[in-house]
């Protein structure tokens, strides 16, 4: 036992310790709450059937919102991921029926969303722009891109050779459940246990002094964009070898519920404090609560007002309880 | 002279903020008509004691009587309208909007929802006359000085009929003309039966204000002087808690490589006007100087963190290129900045991750991170430092300002360095700690590093390093050794009083006769 504080009360430590674990395991009780509620009221809900399909349907925003944790970690934002999904998706579908390259029908998807990533990140940590114009310039630019490399039209390939990415299981699991799974757990190694991890943390939280110990500021930033483009580039594998097909106007508003996952989950805004075990359980709030408003007949405007209440009320309940005295 | 009615006693306040007992169990009273210095280092509690009297804070503990009636402030306005003001440092004035208005800010008068703009100009006219004020209720306050805006505030005050008007530094923003003024006001409300709180680090006024001085320190009430007793080596004493040369004691290394650090020329094209000296391995060289007179943009510069237009680095006889932070922290330079919150904690993360950030690539093993070593790390570190806290966990904010900036200091000392910058090491850090610190310096010094001191606390400069640097305007003016130095050698040239010293070689006692 090392020594003791003589000008901290012991209230005072416990709590300021407290409150950061709190902050990331605080909206798994909501988390339950809804799923209780949903269970009394629809028998259908626990099914076996029905819980994997949440899981599948959320899979998809639970591989952004991880890199969008990574991204609000360090106080940035990105709006970009739901065009670049549309992108990437078009060009996973291009690809797969160019003749002699169906090879790479993963591969091409993967690069460009890196690489539009990467060019949000350089413009953000070099050129010095404000996170929220550089991407809302290129969510802007690259859904018209998306709409350009697909001509305006939907490009379908029957015979995608990604088809079982999206179709098919491991044993009970659909295989884009263990894709997001992988990402989240691969994520909370990249978070916790590496000096990259420690570095994103730091510089959300502090950048100027960040910078005075010597850490390449710049190069973390354009780290976390490009993981946030990358994933947005496996998000649009996911969601073309799901749907066989592609076009501009996949992703749409994906961004946001990405972003509503990250800050369910306790994420600051201001950066330096979350965790991707956190966005986990908020993109499983988002998912739960999609799919048993539906179960139980309740319009889609109604879904929507709902949800949103639901995220404002649940942030507002987490805020008090880690923040009050 | 007969004692004065006390018109407010305040008995065992006591407030806790995370990580801080900033207040313990203080008592102390206010007559009608006197001048009350309250003193105390940085982080004494005097502060967080006038705020609870201002209903600014609310006290875990204690009861404040005021004129026979025990009263709880649970905002500024209630303290306001029992005659407490409290005239902060930083003056509460808009500049957008009348004198007038300033002067009734938050308690407009008004009639049916309507204000009466008239009722206040006047009444305010007639406070401003009072206080001999050269400026009219309609003038936009932002036009007006500093010790105009001040006289503002104490007309805010007295339209409050206040009888208690608590000062804290209220000279800190003064020219010395505008200090006389004030004083002569402050003088002529005592007369008025007014009571003066008066808070300052200024020696001098206070000796030449205040019929009583409390002294806090640690948050604990000290002492009370009064009359005669008010001489300045026992509020010192008081202050510190023990003599000052116990307080500077740390070690002195006897082996020195002169000539380990050369800094030729360094300029920014701004603030810093090239700066040449040489610093030796063992020594501590104190860089001193008035705040904005350049030593904290020299000291970035050499750290790589802005950009240099000229300037040449030798280190240990080698010529070093340092363009950027992690140049420096390769080449075994450290910079432990000035404002420990905004540049140098991580404060929402834990004490273990603040020790280690320096080191954690040089511990990990393929991008992981190496767990056992750095803990051990941060283990030998709280032992080495006597860093007081719960658990290694711990977070950075929930530490007092003494451990914080042991942090820092166990962090950059991982690095091994050569050359440690320490920008203020002291600011903001009890008093214990402070000598904690000192106490570090000598240590670290002996094992082959070069500490360079930046400080605007003289007395920290006279009685830890070993040579002087003082800078003006960006450049090295002076460089003093042994007797020459003391405090008033260090301001005569950081103030120009006194001109630069002739290049080296000459004797400096000689230069300045």
């Amino acid at each position: 036992m090392t020594t003791t504080s003589m000008t901290l009360t012991p209230l005072a430590r416990a709590r300021a310790n407290r409150s950061a674990l709190l902050r990331s395991l605080g909206i798994l009780p909501i988390l339950f709450l809804i799923c209780a509620l949903f269970a009394l009221l629809n028998p259908n809900f626990l099914t076996a059937h029905n819980l994997t399909n949440v899981l599948r349907q959320a899979s998809i925003n639970i591989v952004l919102a991880a890199g969008m944790t990574m991204v609000i970690l360090t106080g940035g934002i990105d709006l970009s991921v739901g065009s670049i999904l549309a992108c990437t998706a078009v060009l996973s579908l291009l690809t797969s029926v160019h003749p002699g390259m169906h090879w790479a029908t993963v591969l091409v998807p993967l690069a460009a969303g890196l690489v539009m990533g990467a060019i949000n990140g350089v413009l953000i940590a070099y050129v010095k722009l404000p996170p929220f114009i550089v991407t809302l310039g290129s969510m802007t630019a690259l859904r018209g891109s998306a709409y350009l490399f697909a001509k305006g039209t939907t490009i379908i390939n029957n015979d995608l050779n990604t088809a079982w990415i999206g179709q098919n299981y491991l044993g009970p699991v659909p295989w884009l459940v263990i894709i997001s799974f992988v990402v989240i757990l691969l994520s909370w190694v990249v978070l916790t246990k590496t000096t990259l991890g420690v570095r994103i943390y730091a510089v959300g939280g502090n950048e100027q002094a960040a910078r005075l110990t010597g850490i390449k500021v710049g190069g973390v930033l354009v780290f976390v964009y490009a993981m946030s483009g990358l994933l947005a580039g496996l998000g649009g594998v996911m969601t073309s070898s799901r749907l066989y097909s592609a076009s501009g106007l996949l992703g749409n508003g994906y961004e946001l519920d990405a972003i509503a996952a990250v800050v369910l989950g306790g994420t600051s805004f201001v950066g330096g404090i979350g965790s991707v075990a956190g966005t986990l359980i908020g993109a499983l709030i988002i998912a739960f609560l999609n799919n048993g408003l539906t179960l139980m007949n309740i319009s889609y405007f109604m879904q929507l007002v709902i949800k949103g209440l639901v995220i404002i009320i649940a942030v507002t309940i987490d805020k008090y309880r880690t923040s009050r005295r | 002279m007969p004692d004065k009615e006390v018109i407010l006693s305040v008995s065992d306040l006591s407030k806790a903020f995370p990580g801080v007992k900033a207040l313990n169990k203080v008592s102390f009273d206010v007559r009608a008509g006197e001048i009350h210095a309250v003193v105390g280092e940085n982080g004494a509690g005097k502060s967080t004691l006038m705020k609870i009297l201002a209903g600014i804070y609310l006290p875990d503990e204690g009861r404040i009587v005021l004129e026979g009636a025990q009263v709880r402030f649970d905002n500024p306005l209630k303290a306001l309208t029992h005659g407490i003001s409290l005239i902060n440092q930083e003056l509460n004035i808009a500049d957008n909007i009348t004198v007038a208005e300033n002067v009734f800010m938050g308690s407009e008068l008004g009639r049916l929802g309507f204000t009466r703009k008239d009722e206040m100009r006047r009444r305010t006219r007639e406070v401003l006359d009072l206080l001999d004020a050269p400026f009219d209720p309609g003038t936009r306050a932002g036009i007006l000085s500093i010790a105009e805006k001040q006289q503002i505030e104490i007309a805010r005050a007295l339209v409050h009929n206040s009888r208690i008007i608590i000062m804290d530094e209220p000279t800190a923003a003064l020219s010395e003309n505008e200090t006389g003024k004030l004083f002569e006001l402050v003088l002529s409300l005592r007369a008025k039966g007014i009571a003066i709180v008066y808070i300052s680090h200024r020696i001098n006024e206070i000796l030449r204000l205040a019929d009583r001085v409390t002294v806090l320190r640690d948050g604990s009430y000290i002492g009370t002087l009064e009359g005669e007793r008010i001489e300045s080596e026992q509020i010192v004493k008081m202050m510190v808690g023990r003599s000052l040369t116990d307080f500077y004691q740390h070690e002195v290394a006897t082996e020195r490589t002169e000539g380990f650090l050369k800094v030729e020329n360094f300029a920014d094209g701004k603030k810093v006007n090239g700066v040449s000296f040489e610093a030796a391995a063992g020594e501590i060289l104190a860089i001193a100087g008035l705040v904005g007179s350049g030593r904290t943009e020299f000291a970035r510069l050499v750290f790589g963190a802005d950009r240099k237009s000229s300037g040449r680095l030798t280190l240990d006889g080698r010529v070093i290129e340092v363009a950027s932070p992690s140049d420096a922290i390769r080449q075994g330079i450290a910079y432990v900045p000035e404002d420990r919150k905004a540049q140098g904690l991580f404060l929402q993360m834990s004490s273990h991750e603040n020790i280690t950030m320096n080191v954690i690539a040089k511990t990990s093993v393929a991008g992981f991170l190496g767990a056992a070593s750095n803990e051990r790390i941060t283990a030998e570190a709280i032992q080495r430092f006597d860093i007081k806290l719960s658990s290694p966990r711990s977070l950075a904010l929930s530490l007092s300002g003494g451990n914080q900036q042991k942090l820092l200091l166990a962090r950059w000392l991982q690095i091994m360095p050569k050359v440690l910058l320490l920008d203020e090491p002291t600011r903001g850090v009890d008093v214990g700690a402070k000598s904690e610190i000192y106490k570090l310096m000598g240590e670290i010094a002996k094992q082959h590093v070069a500490v360079i001191l930046i400080s605007s606390e003289l007395p920290e400069v006279v009685g830890v390093a070993q040579r002087v640097l003082v800078m003006r305007e960006g450049r090295i003016v002076a460089d003093l050794k042994g007797t020459d130095i003391n405090q008033e050698t260090i301001i005569a040239y950081a103030t120009g009083v006194r001109s630069a010293q002739p290049p080296a070689g000459l004797d400096p006692a000689k230069a300045t006769a």
